[in-house]
């Protein structure tokens, strides 16, 4: 046992403040900085979608992704040699949350957050000098082609095979839940090139495919929100040429791996619950004083749980190395979907009879958008690592179970 | 932006983690369950032999002019040890009034001896308040307040009373003529008690607060204590996790550890969820305590308390689920986490409460 050590008095002038939740006050001018881009460059069209949560033209889309372009801000998390704008993790939090409280649409994901990094770290120097720029000002839009019928949470069973042929790949299979591989122009797909490989993960290479090569067919998925984004995509006989591997063949699920933890990482989407709160609270209006009251308070305990897990995701960032996968961001994941999902529940709740008609894909104007959100929603917590994936990662990575 | 401690935070954490390892370890905080008072004077001891007491305290109240960060790292150690100490009643409400109050010449009084452990202080300032009549030179009291925490043994009390001048914030002594007190056990092995004033005479140099002040300061000294229940909550359920997932490790049923279940792992993952997000909220309590906005400050405690109530019920409520049938036995500390967090979550009001309260401030969230 040892003596009992006395505590001398505190002294910041020679120790520091130590802990400190506020903005610098040159964090408070980019807020301000983004937030008037925001205000000037957002089409009053594409903030009206937004506002009701109505899915997005193509063109929609791509323009407001150039105009991010053109202010260098189109690609948040890239580094600066690469053509990202050198952000620190504090910045990067501020910009989404501007946008999503804007709301204007994110950086197109499968272009910003998926393939430009893996490019970045992974691409040879063609790879880099072909795809990147075009990717950051959505010239290709690209598609994600991980999932398969048979390859959900298990995504290593994946039995697409791609077989090597002179200087390309002939790739046969099929690939399920391509987000807008519709309006896509290439795929990042997993395929199996070992399948006598003695571990699963072993045999998987990483391959860019145009979309309008012979042997892609693409068939709409119609999910449960009425709308068309997700798509299954056939492949027949696919040639790849060689150049478009990611690192080396049957190394894929590295790449892969890499690919995900960036997903994962920024994905709590504090600002979509925000803007679903704000709605909840004017639908609330309409109320009869009690139920109102009981609507308002509901919210109140979603915005005490989205003020903490906003904390949450600022120490998670605070404690990012680069390169590195944090486990812990699978608790932004778990606790985001959470309470994005409760939110747009109320928000339904709370609508009552004015959200029973259905905007579906032929009617995407039809007066109210709130039935097809929450069940868009519905997915949340099934893409991106469904729950009980988060789950098993924080049991195993956090725990040690 | 920075959550990392200072280096002498983190000298801090280690020197009280270590006091309470070598010096309460569980069986000394069961034992204290049976003591008149519910807490231990030797420990109280201990810990102003190292200054835990003074942390927050100005120099010129003999502290070592912490803040709320060094409070926040001794509640969730005190926490984490089951702590029985009268740290929440003394040092976080009683201090908090001595150093917002207003009486200077009072505070610079009571605070020394109060930063050193010497004087317990106690705070009635939740419920029922004793009416106060105004005579020459100070007030007479009538009437009750009723469980305050550690009320009991302590040696003076701040009592909030109403009078025709509208709320004062009083100092009293506790062994002062009419009042009368019943001490009485908690459910989380704590001590609280009831007061009578059957004509309890208060000077006017003893009033800490008088009107609107008092009643402000009455609430800045609830919100520092929240402040503080939000670490301590954080500590215990920090502890019941640990000893859990340990649990779980060592415990063979069907022959093989529980750990293997996935739906235990599950289960955990999301009790890890609910004390990240409480640890989240713990840390902005510590920044919004001191925060010059009222209304700011009011939203952000709701919400810290509501946050906590949640996440402590689901933790403390799982963790002895997950014990099995040894969770449910006074010789095992879980249920005493358990009961703890019951108690934190019912203090100042629950989730349903904060609530209602954070709705009508008005939220985070304009209506848009």
């Amino acid at each position: 046992m040892q003596p009992v050590p006395t505590l001398r008095r505190v002294d910041r002038e020679a120790y520091g403040q130590g802990m400190d939740l506020t903005f610098t006050a040159e964090d408070e001018a980019f807020r301000e900085e983004v937030r008037g881009f925001v205000r000037e460059a957002l089409p009053a069209e594409v903030r009206r979608k937004m506002e009701e949560g109505r899915a997005l033209s193509r063109d929609e889309v791509v323009d407001w992704q150039r105009r991010l372009n053109a202010r260098g801000w189109a690609t948040p998390s890239w580094p600066k040699d690469h053509g990202g704008p050198g952000w620190t993790p504090v910045q990067r939090h501020i910009f989404l949350d501007e946008l999503h409280q804007a709301p204007a649409p994110e950086p197109l994901s499968f272009n910003v957050s998926m393939i430009g990094p893996v490019l970045i770290a992974y691409g040879d120097l063609a790879q880099k000098d072909r795809f990147l720029a075009r990717a950051a000002n959505a010239d290709d839009w690209w598609a994600q082609g991980f999932s398969e019928p048979g390859a959900g949470s298990d995504l290593a069973n994946i039995k697409t095979s791609a077989v090597r042929d002179g200087d390309a790949y002939v790739v046969t299979g099929q690939k399920m839940w391509q987000g807008m591989a519709h309006r896509a122009d290439w795929m990042f797909t997993l395929v199996r090139t070992d399948p006598t490989a003695p571990k699963k993960q072993a045999g998987i290479t990483f391959l860019l495919i145009d979309l309008k090569s012979p042997g892609v067919t693409i068939r709409p998925i119609i999910t449960i929100d009425g709308r068309h984004e997700v798509n299954e995509v056939f492949l027949d006989e696919v040639r790849v040429p060689a150049a478009n591997r990611v690192g080396a063949e049957n190394d894929g699920w590295t790449v892969a791996k890499y690919l995900l933890s960036n997903e994962r990482t920024g994905i709590a989407r504090i600002g979509m619950t925000k803007r679903l709160i704000a709605r909840v609270k004017l639908a609330s209006g309409r109320l009869p004083a009690e139920a109102a009251r009981r609507a308002r308070e509901k919210a109140a305990l979603l915005e005490a749980e989205l003020k903490a897990l906003e904390i949450t995701q600022l120490r998670v960032l605070a404690a990012q190395k680069p390169g590195a996968a944090d486990p812990r961001s699978s608790i932004l994941k778990l606790k985001g979907v959470e309470l994005r999902q409760a939110a747009s529940e109320l928000l339904l709740k709370t609508a009552g009879q004015a959200a029973y008609e259905f905007a579906y894909e032929a009617e995407p104007e039809a007066p109210t958008d709130i039935a097809s959100n929450f069940l868009t929603l519905r997915a949340a917590s099934i893409y991106g690592g469904a729950n009980e994936v988060q789950k098993n990662i924080l049991a195993a990575s956090v725990l040690g179970l | 932006m920075n959550f990392d401690l200072s280096e002498e935070q983190v000298l801090l954490k280690d020197a009280v983690t270590r006091l309470l390892a070598d010096h309460y370890g569980f069986e000394t905080r069961r034992r204290l369950v049976s003591d008149p008072c519910g807490w231990s004077a030797d420990a109280w001891r201990r810990f102003a032999e190292m200054g835990l007491q003074a942390a927050a305290f100005a120099e010129a109240h003999g502290g070592l002019d912490g803040g709320p960060v060094e409070t926040l790292v001794i509640g969730e150690a005190l926490g984490a040890a089951l702590s029985a100490e009268p740290y929440l009643a003394s040092i976080v409400m009683g201090g908090a009034a001595l150093r917002l109050a207003p009486a200077a010449v009072l505070a610079a009084e009571v605070a020394p001896k109060v930063a050193s452990g010497e004087t317990i202080l106690a705070c009635a300032i939740e419920g029922e308040r004793p009416r106060a009549a105004a005579v020459a030179d100070g007030w007479t009291l009538r009437g009750r307040a009723a469980h305050v925490i550690h009320g009991d043994c302590a040696d003076a009390l701040v009592v909030a009373a109403d009078s025709e001048a509208g709320p004062l914030l009083l100092l009293l002594d506790a062994g002062a003529a009419g009042l009368s007190r019943r001490g009485y056990r908690t459910f989380d092995g704590l001590r609280a008690a009831d007061l009578t004033f059957s004509d309890v005479r208060v000077e006017a140099s003893r009033a800490l607060a008088v009107g609107q002040s008092a009643e402000a300061l009455i609430e800045r000294i609830a919100e520092h204590a929240i402040a503080y229940l939000a670490a301590e909550a954080t500590g215990v359920m920090a502890m019941l996790l640990d000893i859990t997932v340990e649990h779980l490790k060592t415990r063979s049923q069907f022959n093989q550890p529980l750990a293997k279940f996935q739906a235990l792992q599950h289960r955990c993952a999301e009790m890890l969820v609910a004390l990240e997000q409480a640890r989240s909220m713990a840390l902005y309590a510590a920044a919004m305590v001191a925060a010059d906005d009222a209304l700011e400050r009011r939203k952000a405690f709701a919400a810290v308390k509501a946050v906590i109530a949640n996440a402590g019920r689901f933790v403390g409520q799982n963790a002895v689920q997950l014990h099995g049938g040894v969770g449910v036995t006074e010789e095992h500390r879980v249920g005493w986490g358990l009961r703890r967090l019951t108690m934190i979550e019912m203090l100042f009001g629950d989730a349903d409460v904060q609530a209602a309260k954070l709705a009508d401030l008005g939220g985070f969230v304009a209506a848009a």
